[in-house]
């Protein structure tokens, strides 16, 4: 199992490079001349061209990318375009909080999505099945931003239950050490902070697991039903054990395994549809980093957000991956 | 047991205190700004960007400052000035008394040392050396590469005194701009040349937290020499979204709003908790022709261009109500002609003017566009060629519009001699008529070439004349009148079909007392405004 860890880390090397590759000439072909932006409307050539030879931007590309990825093995992704901070700070800020927002959207998609399609396989083909299955069916159709502006606008503008987007109240201040709020506050014994961040996230949350919790239930719901159909249940039954005790020990276990499967896929629809969430709902995650970098041309800030996310989606799969072989005896890797 | 009673009724009496102490410990007045974007450096000397100018303008003050409202240059870090009567020499006398947020006291010595790094290269932190900066520094104080830097010169611990290589009377509305305002020399030090990122002025308002993408907030500096602010604290949140930024107005969750869209004016206005503040903003929106080219050169075609388009629809139909503009400058800055009227929409009046010019049937040209909204034309380039399209081709002028990408219109507006019509428009930078003007439509007589915004090319000796009479002039009266007559020339010259000026509109909580306009857009004057 170490062996296979550790094979599958050394892959992500390749992984990574290949990735920095495309972004890199990605955002090179992409129309618009960072320096004149930078130089606003007002600037002269001349200073469009300071600003290029100071950037180091009228090198040669492969120049730049070469002197990027000796920057790279080092930590050091250059400096924003745009605000002139190291890279790396400008991503440690943002960080904490998409992955403290897909957290609670993976906890809402996972939970949310388990008890449903347990709860439809345990009655299958009655009205609750039905009503599930069509809720969760609305859920994986609607687009994550119009679930947002609707879930916004309803319940934080007209319902008024829930607040209208940040991770805070306004003017609320916490000690950052991890950059989450909720840890932080935990970590502090500020609690305030603490409830006032779940007031904030429960909308986002929602808005961004409600396409994987529709698939997770639909994949739970077929799963179950398939497991619940095993001889080896109705020896259970015949026994004379009871219903939650079959079901929850012996059946859900089994069942579990794809969706263990499904949830590790999620992770990187969660990762991009974060991008929109955090716009609509003006969390300052990872996602309203690299659209603000995007349209500002801000190569350097760009190419650290792609490597930093698919990084994370590459190691959160391995860390799926070795729960799943943890789940399933059957499953060992060489 | 008396002393117990005696003990008991001590504690008892206390009570009322405890109560009576935490209601006098009021929880802080906050006031929330919502704004759209986040601040990319609080440096003014090395940042131009719209929201780092909103939060700078309540950290810092210039050696000007801009009269409440306006775009006239009035006292700030210096309480007074003297300008030579050759125009050259401005010396200032500072006040006393004030310092920088961190202690470091304010005087001749610490202003000079800030100011340094804007005009001498050796300085260590040389704004124009450090990477990938943008700066207003060599638009206010001259080029070192082209020679004509202003000389600076600490006469005594009060008293700063500048020298200009020649006179130049928009230097005091340069100076009050919020991109001048006065970094304390410490802080510099202290962080490595950068205090971008820990800003220390003299201002109403210093600098608390800079949340990456969330906030910012600055709290009341009690000791301001303009008077002590009366809220506590100002927080600028970031919101997106604008339908977001409208609906925490409507729940007071935020008290002003930096932007509103048109869609969204009818619900501030209609609602009697809030309060719509707009008045047309520092920008010019027109359509140039070529002044030297084609039927362009005589200005009889000009004036008919302007007759034959309804600029009240258009500004009503697709800026929202934007105020049509007759002259070179906004309605906002001083030196604007009030008699001077938008040419009114006469189609008859065009085609007759066309005949006289010896255009009886109309003519052919071309018309270069851009697509993306710039802030002095929300709508883009193209939308509104389309829409002066449609009315030319009812006199007879027939325009093939062509798009250009942003960098390449840019160049092809500045460099080439295009024979045609082009979108052209020009936000204020610093509040003075010669920055709209000059930069707009003045002949370059020494370089015998076009100023290089004049996308006009428009050549008129007698206003080339009047525009450098006005910035050798240093009476404020006197220049206003030349900038009158100026605009008046202008106005009859029509180098362009004048549009409009895109209005500046902001709305507040009802609750928000003493919060102004000004033409800067920015947050000057923030000690003044109150929460109810």
């Amino acid at each position: 199992m170490a062996a296979y860890i550790a094979r599958r880390l050394v892959q992500l090397v390749p992984v990574l490079l290949g990735i920095s590759v495309l972004v890199f000439v990605g955002m090179h072909i992409v129309p618009g001349d960072v320096a004149q932006m930078l130089a606003g409307e007002k600037g002269t050539a001349a200073d469009v061209q300071r600003i290029r030879h100071q950037l180091g931007l009228d090198r040669p590309l492969y120049v730049q990318y070469g002197a990027f990825l000796l920057g790279a093995v080092r930590g050091d992704f250059g400096i924003s375009l745009r605000t002139r901070q190291p890279v790396f700070w400008e991503i440690m800020q943002a960080l904490p909080t998409t992955v403290e927002l897909s957290c609670a959207a993976l906890l809402f998609a996972v939970g949310a999505g388990l008890a449903l399609g347990l709860l439809a396989a345990r009655y299958p083909r009655t009205l609750l099945d039905a009503g599930a299955m069509t809720g969760v069916l609305v859920g994986v159709s609607m687009p994550v931003f119009w679930t947002g502006i609707l879930l916004l606008l309803v319940f934080g503008g007209l319902l008024g239950w829930f607040p209208l987007g940040s991770m805070l109240d306004e003017g609320m201040r916490y000690h950052r050490i991890t950059g989450m709020p909720l840890l932080d506050g935990l970590l502090t014994g500020d609690l305030a902070v603490v409830a006032s961040n779940l007031r904030h996230l429960v909308l986002p949350a929602v808005a961004l697991g409600a396409t994987s919790m529709a698939t997770i239930a639909r994949m739970a719901r077929s799963t179950m039903l398939e497991v619940l159909g095993l001889d080896y249940i109705r020896t259970a039954r015949a026994k004379g054990l009871a219903e939650p005790s079959v079901v929850g020990r012996h059946a859900l276990r089994n069942a579990l395994l794809p969706v263990v499967t499904v949830v590790g896929l999620q992770l990187g629809l969660l990762l991009s549809g974060a991008v929109l969430t955090e716009t609509i709902f003006a969390l300052p995650g990872l996602g309203r980093l690299a659209i603000t970098s995007v349209l500002a041309r801000d190569y350097p800030v760009v190419q650290g957000v792609v490597i930093v996310g698919a990084g994370i989606f590459v190691l959160a799969n391995l860390l799926v991956d070795v729960l799943y072989a943890y789940l399933d005896p059957r499953i060992r890797y060489q | 047991m008396r002393v117990r009673l005696l003990v008991g009724i001590l504690i008892a009496c206390l009570v009322p205190v405890g109560f009576w102490a935490s209601a006098g410990a009021q929880a802080p007045k906050t006031l929330i700004i919502a704004i759209g974007a986040d601040q990319t450096g609080l440096d003014p000397q090395t940042v131009q960007n719209n929201e780092s100018g909103f939060v700078m303008s309540t950290i810092f003050d210039s050696l000007v400052s801009y009269k409440l409202g306006t775009s006239i240059p009035a006292p700030g870090l210096a309480e007074s000035w003297t300008i030579s009567r050759d125009g050259r020499v401005y010396t200032f006398k500072l006040r006393h008394g004030v310092s920088f947020h961190d202690g470091t006291p304010m005087n001749a010595h610490t202003v000079a040392e800030d100011l340094d790094r804007a005009i001498n290269p050796s300085n260590p932190c040389y704004v124009l050396a450090r990477k990938g900066v943008d700066t207003y520094d060599d638009f206010t104080f001259g080029s070192v590469k082209e020679g004509n830097v202003a000389k600076m010169e600490v006469v005594d611990d009060y008293t700063l005194r500048f020298t200009l290589p020649k006179p130049n009377a928009p230097f005091l509305s340069s100076l009050a701009m919020v991109w001048q305002g006065i970094m304390s020399p410490t802080a510099t030090k202290k962080y490595n040349c950068d205090a971008s990122q820990h800003p220390v002025g003299t201002g109403p308002f210093k600098f608390v937290e800079a949340v990456r993408n969330d906030h910012i907030t600055v709290e009341a500096n009690p000791a301001y020499w303009g008077g002590r602010p009366k809220v506590d604290r100002i927080i600028f949140q970031i919101v997106p979204e604008s339908a977001t930024r409208m609906l925490k107005l409507e729940r007071n969750e935020v008290q002003i709003l930096a932007d509103v869209p048109p869609s969204d004016y009818a619900r501030v206005t209609g609602n009697p908790q809030l309060r719509l503040y707009t008045q047309p903003g520092l920008t010019i929106l027109y359509v140039a022709m070529s002044n030297d080219r084609g039927p362009f050169v005589d200005p009889r075609v000009r004036q008919a261009m302007n007759y034959a388009v309804d600029k009240e629809a258009i500004n009503k139909g697709l800026y929202g109500g934007a105020t049509t503009a007759s002259q070179g400058i906004p309605p906002v800055l001083w030196g604007y002609n009030p008699a001077v009227k938008p040419y009114p929409y006469d189609p008859a009046k065009a085609k007759s003017l066309l005949q006289a010019a010896g255009y009886p049937n109309g003519f052919t040209t071309e018309m270069m566009v851009y697509a993306n909204p710039r802030g002095y034309n929300p709508v883009g380039g193209a939308k509104l060629g389309e829409a002066v399209q449609g009315y030319l081709a009812k006199v007879g002028v027939n325009v093939k519009i062509t798009q250009y990408e942003w960098g390449a219109y840019l160049n092809k507006i500045r460099h080439t001699e295009y024979e045609g019509f082009a979108i052209c428009g020009w936000s204020g930078d610093n509040g003075d008529p010669d920055n709209f003007l000059g930069d707009l439509f003045e002949w370059d007589e020494a370089a015998n070439h076009w100023r290089i915004n004049n996308c006009s090319r428009h050549h008129n000796p007698a206003f080339d004349r009047l525009i450098r009479q006005g910035r050798e002039v240093t009476d404020q009266a006197k220049r206003t009148q030349i900038y009158m007559e100026a605009n008046r020339i202008l106005h009859d010259d029509a180098p362009g079909i004048f549009i409009n000026h895109t209005n500046q509109v902001r709305a507040a909580r009802a609750s928000v007392r003493g919060f102004v306009l000004n033409p800067l857009q920015m947050f000057f004057h923030m000690e003044r405004v109150s929460l109810e």
